[in-house]
């Protein structure tokens, strides 16, 4: 009876295995940039720590339920043991320990992965920041910088870090590039942020990760690392594009719809990011009758 | 006159809505007609709906608790199907508005009516029984409780054909939950179901707090109660501590949703970040209100089957203690990805760590109560090692969450969904289904079948790796947790084995219902005439199985841990006492099914704002209470005649139980004593 066990836990081994030697398939066990790349050394980290814990108490649950079964008359038995002062401090002190150790990283971890915080690289780059909507049922990307926004595809430059601002003219969202690393939610009226960097040229898989309505599913993205130069010729080949982005293009977009295909829009209302963001906030505004 | 209800509102054009509705009404129609038919209705309303005996209201609530498992598992499956399928192009069979319903009613089922209930009657049946009591100390208020839990069953139910549920996931955050966004009366089903059942929830907690607090037998100090006890103690403080916010939360919303306030809306001021935080205020207490109880439950069957004391008493009782008290600073981390700043995170992260060191403990003191004990491989002892090994694994995968860094990208994947389910099934629903079949004896005399109970086991435990492994990975694949369909073909296979293993779990769930259904049909067989069919250390083991309505004819003395084991140890073991003394006992009443019945109707009308029928049915709940106020007819005294023919009928089942048990031992090739099997 007891063997027949072993199935659950044989099949949970090797899943494991498969993670680790598959990990170029999985996104996040195959991240593209700094902050994807130090979030999984930390999961392994952790992961592999508490091993050793885990493995022993598996081991043990198995090999006492299979010595200590009634049928087996040759085992020790004592009706009455139910203390010892020496085991009970090595299982307080076991899992102090690892604790304390795995307690040490994660406070040191959660302040250098603090998503607000900006990156630095070797050859300090200069930032590029990127203002990020969530829409019913889209993303809208800003470019303060280039004056210019997208739906659903958001371009940048590899090995430069991106400064993503976020906010949200709907219900709660979250803005995900996983093989990127670090989530983060877009709220109406806030803005949240996530410093994150491509080390590698490449296209990425964008998705909205807390569920937003009807048309969540579809909520995803590209987000593409380019090189330098080709990061130039596509701002300028979105600057040639026919559609504007003014306020009554805008007011039409935040109104819900599914599937959007990628658009470009060579020019932006200045300020437009915070507009969307202020008008939850200003009491006064006129836009009040649209934020409720 | 009926507010936004129209005919409109029932889903005529949904097939897989409509087949669950006929389904759900002819099995009401059948059972209705086979209690018309054998006449059950006069038995059924005085023994069962209005009883305030805790034994029956456990009962109750445990085959409550068991119907909405099944609703609960069929939205499930139809999640795992839909996943499977949707792939591309395929956007599956469900739409997402129906899609967005059912994986909000299954957390919504499996946590407030599945989980809950479940917990709630076994408590109901054990704990009383454990401190040596005669029932609850508000055996009226227990009524209203099952009462008010049944009124949020009924609404969730109704929801399913009469308008919709809630699109917006379990918890229902806004602004997606506010009137903009959401304005059918799927949220207000919600709101109200959750209201009503929470209510009664309090309720419970109030009373088993007051119950073990006053009602323990003489001599049962605080660290001498049984663990499940304890468990169940550090559980209603929880109640009742955060089942106030849920309802103030709960209640926010509403004034929100009907009145137009802004609490939680985008704009004048709202913050959704308030909500976000007071659910979870009370939503993480709710897990461990959930588990603690079944950590109870594998402290019982371990020690018992094991033939041993529990390993580490003291260690148990504070670890136990030390989770419930933890349970309070942890709950931001459910939001990592919120924007608080590090050392919030921080803070919050290592909390949840720290969580882990009383609960490693636990698992240790389960471990030493096996070693050198005598293991008897019962159901109970199989859910009891399942969950040991699968809990470790669902409570690594939980540790791994608690670091923010690792929750930035783990964060509403998929791997944050098989985590709650690994600790959910492989802590709450094995270990209550531990105890259903542990304490079952107890309540209707006669064990279950084992071969079944096996057989529902390995569905289960394998079901739930099959089902659930796939996700941890495909979190790792970067998918995130509801989606009814998707582009990335390479989570497909994933998709695929996890709906499998859901197939399994199926199984597991049928040969519950055949374990059942052959227990009854072959009790005379697995009768226990002793009332301690499993030789067991509690004093819910000392009175007959069934128990007397009034539970001990005479109140024990419990003056060691495992008191019933120390007085089988003395040869105390039937006790019997000089003499009988009458017993003072609460009568049944009605009104709990009539505070009920106005707050179904009360519920009813505030969702579909028929605002008429909602004052009367609050008058009729007002009404129904100051009628039990005034009410002085309510308990009776229990003759010592009848006391003394219930319990001689039992002792004499005793004997001849143990003269065959006598015989039996003598023949056990190592001449062990043992009691009847």
């Amino acid at each position: 009876m007891i063997k027949a066990k072993y199935p659950g836990f044989v099949k949970w081994l090797s899943l494991c295995s498969v993670v680790l030697l598959s990990g170029c398939k999985a996104a996040l066990l195959d991240p593209k940039g700094q902050v994807g790349v130090d979030e999984r050394s930390l999961i392994l980290t952790a992961f592999l720590l508490m091993l050793i814990v885990v493995i022993p108490v598996i081991v043990l649950t198995l090999v006492f339920a299979w010595k200590y079964r009634a049928s087996n008359k040759k085992a020790t038995f004592m009706p009455n043991w139910s203390h010892s002062t020496a085991i009970e401090v090595v299982v307080w002190l076991i899992p102090c320990v690892i604790i304390l150790v795995l307690g040490t990283i994660t406070w040191k971890t959660t302040h250098s992965l603090d998503p607000f915080k900006p990156l630095e690289t070797k050859d300090n780059a200069k930032p590029i920041t990127i203002e990020v909507v969530q829409l019913d049922w889209k993303w809208l990307f800003i470019y303060p910088e280039q004056h210019i926004a997208t739906v659903n595809q958001v371009e940048f430059p590899a090995h430069v870090p991106v400064r993503f601002k976020i906010t949200s003219d709907t219900v709660m969202g979250a803005f995900f590039i996983p093989q990127l690393g670090t989530q983060i939610y877009s709220m109406a009226g806030m803005q949240t942020e996530v410093n994150l960097i491509a080390d590698h040229e490449g296209t990425f898989d964008g998705i909205c990760s807390n569920f937003t309505g009807d048309g969540f599913s579809g909520m995803t993205f590209k987000a593409i690392a380019t090189s330098k130069d080709q990061f130039q010729n596509w701002v300028s080949t979105v600057k040639q594009a026919p559609l504007q982005l003014d306020q009554a293009v805008y007011d039409k977009l935040a109104k819900p719809s599914e599937d959007t295909p990628v658009t470009y829009y060579s020019s932006v209302k200045p300020g437009l990011f915070k507009d969307i963001i202020g008008k939850y906030m200003n009491m006064n505004s006129m836009q009040m009758k649209s934020g409720s | 006159m009926l507010g936004k209800l129209t005919l409109s509102a029932i889903p005529f054009d949904n097939h897989i809505v409509m087949g669950a509705v006929a389904f759900i009404l002819l099995g009401g129609v059948a059972v209705l007609a086979a209690i018309t038919y054998y006449g059950k209705w006069g038995y059924l309303w005085k023994e069962w709906l209005t009883s305030v005996d805790h034994k029956k209201i456990g009962v109750m609530y445990i085959a409550v608790a068991m119907v909405m498992l099944l609703r609960g598992f069929s939205d499930a499956i139809m999640m795992r199907a839909q996943q499977a399928v949707a792939e591309g192009a395929s956007q599956g069979y469900l739409p997402p508005h129906h899609y967005d319903q059912i994986f909000t009613a299954h957390g919504v089922i499996m946590i407030f009516f599945m989980a809950m209930p479940f917990m709630v009657g076994l408590m109901n049946i054990a704990v009383p029984l454990q401190i040596g009591a005669r029932d609850v100390a508000f055996p009226f208020m227990n009524s209203v409780s099952f009462w008010l839990f049944v009124v949020g069953v009924v609404l969730v139910n109704l929801s399913l054909g009469v308008g919709e549920f809630a699109k917006t996931g379990w918890l229902a955050y806004p602004p997606l939950s506010e009137l903009k966004y959401s304005p059918g009366v799927g949220v207000d089903y919600y709101i109200w179901s959750l209201q009503i059942a929470g209510v009664g929830t309090l309720l419970t907690g109030i009373n088993f707090f007051v119950t073990i607090i006053k009602m323990r037998a003489p001599g049962m100090g605080l660290m001498k109660m049984p663990v499940f006890t304890w468990a169940s103690l550090c559980t209603n403080m929880l109640i009742i501590a955060v089942f106030p916010v849920l309802t103030v939360t709960l209640a926010l919303l509403t004034l929100d949703r009907y009145m137009g306030m802004h609490f939680f809306t985008n704009a004048l001021g709202g913050d959704m970040m308030m909500y976000v935080n007071l659910i979870w205020i009370w939503g993480h207490p709710e897990v461990y209100i959930l588990i603690l109880p079944a950590f109870g439950v594998f402290s019982e069957v371990i020690a018992t089957f094991s033939k041993k004391p529990l390993f580490g008493y003291t260690s148990m009782v504070y670890a136990t203690m030390a989770i419930a008290v933890l349970s309070f600073v942890v709950w931001l981390h459910h939001f990592f990805t919120m924007g608080s700043g590090g050392d919030v995170n921080a803070f919050f992260g290592i909390m949840t760590m720290i969580i882990a060191i009383p609960t490693g403990v636990k698992i240790f003191n389960w471990l030493f109560t096996m070693f050198r004990g005598r293991v008897e491989m019962t159901t109970p002892v199989l859910w009891t090692l399942g969950f040991m090994v699968t809990f470790t694994i669902g409570g690594m995968t939980g540790v791994l969450l608690a670091v923010p860094g690792a929750d930035f990208v783990l964060h509403n994947s998929l791997f944050l969904i098989a985590h709650f389910h690994n600790v959910i099934i492989g802590g709450v629903v094995f270990g209550y289904l531990a105890g259903f079949s542990y304490w079952f004896p107890k309540a209707f005399g006669f064990k279950l079948n084992e071969t079944w109970g096996k057989r529902a086991f390995w569905c289960w435990l394998i079901g739930f790796y099959f089902a659930f492994m796939p996700l941890y990975y495909l979190g790792f694949m970067g998918m995130t947790r509801r989606l009814d369909h998707y582009d990335n073909p390479a989570f497909q296979p994933y998709l695929i084995v996890a709906c499998f293993g859901a197939v399994i779990i199926m199984f597991g769930i049928i040969f519950q219902l055949v374990q059942l259904y052959v227990s009854i049909r072959d009790r005379e067989q697995n009768l226990d005439l002793t009332g301690d069919p499993w030789d067991a250390r509690t004093l819910e083991w000392s009175v007959s199985s069934p128990p007397p309505f009034y539970n001990f004819a005479d109140v024990p003395v419990a003056g060691e841990i495992d008191s019933f084991w120390a007085m089988k140890q003395r040869g105390e073991y039937p006790h019997v006492p000089r003499e009988y003394k009458r017993i003072h006992m609460p009568k049944n009443t009605g009104v709990g099914v009539f505070i009920g019945a106005f707050s179904l109707v009360f519920g009813f009308a505030m969702i579909w704002y028929i605002w008429w029928l909602a004052i009367v049915s609050f008058l009729g709940i007002a009404g129904s209470m100051i009628f039990r106020s005034f009410q002085t007819d309510v308990d009776y005294y229990v003759e010592v005649e009848e006391i003394e023919k219930i319990e001689s009928e039992w002792l004499e089942k005793v004997r001849s139980a143990g003269k065959k048990s006598m015989a039996e031992s003598t023949l056990a090739e190592n001449g062990e004593p043992q009691v009847a099997h």
